[in-house]
């Protein structure tokens, strides 16, 4: 599959959004059994989770041809894990911002009853988001429960690390165990990736024989039936050779989850270490695309 | 319940592109507004067509044999494309198995394309929503055609009458019965999508006669001489 940016600046935006929603409810209800934070930390990490995830909204936007059509996308949500992405998403949105004001108006108990909600609704969206791939069948490297359980990995490992850096400047009594957290999910969300890579190198290449119907060991495409490339040529094949994706996929492990680990240990601000994981993490979704290969490009081998 | 669909005849297509270019023709003059040719005279011409012809070849040089695949939308009975499509644009009729886009309610998000395992589907550039193969519907059922010519354009195109149109669940169609006679398979039918559109497996008609059959046919005796032919004499009993 081609890596579509919109797409990957979505997806990386919205699970670091979720994961510091979720971090910070958690560090919320810890209150009292440990070191406080201060309120202005919770609304500015939480103002920072709100604007990644219109941000990553704003992105999702310059992947559609119609963009102005949008809505019409809640309609179908019986059937369609997109639809209901783009449902859930909102939701999120307003229970978080809900959730922040009454924090600010110091309403503990609702605070404390409505984050249920929103870390629910924050959980829910990174399922909405991992279906989304993990339901197209035809596209075996996707199809199976770890790759939701991946974006929910990944995306609280991000927002735990972007809330330990916003933690440095305004919590630092909470900031070390942030930090901490963070570098324990990156380790998890590690493992989890790396049960994706070694289940998708396993994965048996579909055949041109079946695919067209000849029972012949040696098949060889040689025209797709027009002088130009088209569309299937053009969404499905990333274009980019062997050694390019392999450096991808480096720079993804790399970025994404060793150094931010070993950068933690050593005591590098969170929220540089945060840049770097981000980074990373668009990598290791470009990759996640790149791996992806699609059966219809058994009849688009050559032009 | 009646489920259109073509059946193509690997026997016949020759691979012309005929129904190719009519299939463009009747579907870039259709009132959804005309399928992008993006740079048509350029270096690197491009655009948005619902059928290609494919073409493969078998074997290893100089034994070979070129196969040709026309490949439109498959009309799926079971099409991934249709449950994912958030917005229900993408479609599939209950009354004949037609499975479209509706072109003003698509939002052009291409996760149908991704679903589809065929790569049938094709995002026109220019409209900026996604298209395919409508089995021309927009012929089907138009009263001001005649009869005879209410069929998809690209069969009405093929020179060799390698398409033919019908329903295959009218087991007396002659689809159905063409599918049932001459082993007529679908495209990768172990992922579950149960095409419409079958293809008819190429044979070689080759009729295997032994010289003996042809001799024996004309002198059925002649067999009997068969000693006397080679120059061996006849034994007692052959004497009779
Ligand atoms: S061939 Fe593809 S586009 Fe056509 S119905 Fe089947 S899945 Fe859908
Ligand atoms: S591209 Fe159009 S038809 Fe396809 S899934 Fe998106 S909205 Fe539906
Ligand atoms: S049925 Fe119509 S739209 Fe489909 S391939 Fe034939 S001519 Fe094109």
């Amino acid at each position: 599959m081609r890596p579509a940016f919109s797409v990957l600046f979505l997806t990386t935006l919205i699970g670091a959004a979720q994961g510091a929603a979720i971090i910070l409810y958690a560090l919320f209800l810890a209150k009292g059994s440990g070191p406080d934070a201060p309120l202005a930390f919770y609304l500015t990490t939480g103002g920072v989770s709100l604007l990644l995830l219109a941000a990553g909204l704003v992105a999702s936007f310059f992947h559609l041809g119609h963009p102005e059509r949008a809505w019409r996308a809640v309609t179908c949500w019986r059937t369609s894990w997109l639809s209901r992405e783009v449902i859930v998403l909102p939701l999120f949105g307003f229970a978080e911002l809900l959730w922040l004001l009454l924090l600010w108006q110091g309403d503990w108990r609702a605070a404390a009853a409505w984050g249920s909600v929103m870390a629910f609704l924050a959980i829910a969206l990174y399922v909405c988001t991992g279906m989304i791939y993990a339901a197209v069948k035809v596209l075996r490297e996707w199809a199976h429960p770890i790759t939701v359980v991946n974006y929910l990995l990944m995306g609280v490992a991000s927002g735990a690390l972007l809330t330990a850096g916003i933690a440095e400047g305004l919590a630092p009594a909470v900031a070390p165990m942030l930090a901490k957290a963070a570098l324990w999910l990156t380790l998890i969300a590690l493992v989890g990736r790396g049960v994706s890579l070694w289940r998708n190198a396993r994965i048996p290449p579909y055949s041109t024989a079946r695919a067209i119907g000849v029972h012949h060991q040696r098949i060889r495409q040689i025209s797709q039936g027009s002088m130009g490339g088209n569309y299937n040529m053009r969404e499905y094949f990333h274009g980019q050779p062997p050694e390019v994706v392999r450096a991808v996929l480096i720079a993804a492990l790399g970025a994404g989850f060793l150094a931010p680990v070993v950068l933690l240990l050593l005591g590098v601000p969170a929220l540089l270490v945060f840049l770097l994981q981000y980074g990373g993490l668009l990598a290791e979704r470009w990759y996640f695309f790149a791996e992806a290969r699609h059966p219809q490009n058994l009849y688009y081998q050559v032009v | 319940m009646t489920q259109f669909a073509l059946v193509i005849d690997l026997n016949v297509c020759v691979g012309c592109h005929a129904c190719v270019t009519n299939c463009k023709q009747w579907n870039t003059g259709g009132e959804a507004g005309p399928l992008a040719d993006l740079n048509p005279y350029g270096k690197d011409p491009n655009g948005t067509f619902f059928n290609r012809i494919l073409s493969y070849e078998v074997g290893t040089f100089p034994n070979t044999e070129t196969w040709y695949l026309p490949k439109s939308c498959l009309h799926c009975e079971d099409p991934p494309c249709v449950p994912v499509c958030p917005t229900g644009a993408s479609y599939k009729r209950k009354s004949d198995g037609i499975v479209l886009v509706d072109y003003d309610k698509c939002i052009g998000c291409k996760y149908c394309s991704w679903a589809c395992p065929y790569g049938v589907r094709e995002f026109d550039e220019e409209r900026k929503v996604m298209t395919k193969c409508t089995l021309c519907v927009d012929r089907l059922y138009d009263t001001s055609l005649p009869e005879s010519r209410r069929k998809p354009a690209c069969v009405l195109a093929c020179p060799a009458g390698a398409r033919i149109f019908g329903d295959i669940h009218d087991p007396d169609s002659e689809v159905s019965r063409r599918i049932r006679e001459e082993g007529g398979f679908q495209l990768m039918p172990e992922l579950g999508t149960r095409p419409a559109n079958h293809y008819l497996p190429r044979s070689k008609t080759v009729l295997p006669i032994d010289e003996a059959q042809v001799v024996r046919a004309e002198n059925p005796l002649r067999h009997d001489e068969a000693p006397h032919a080679t120059g061996l004499q006849p034994i007692e009993e052959e004497m009779g």
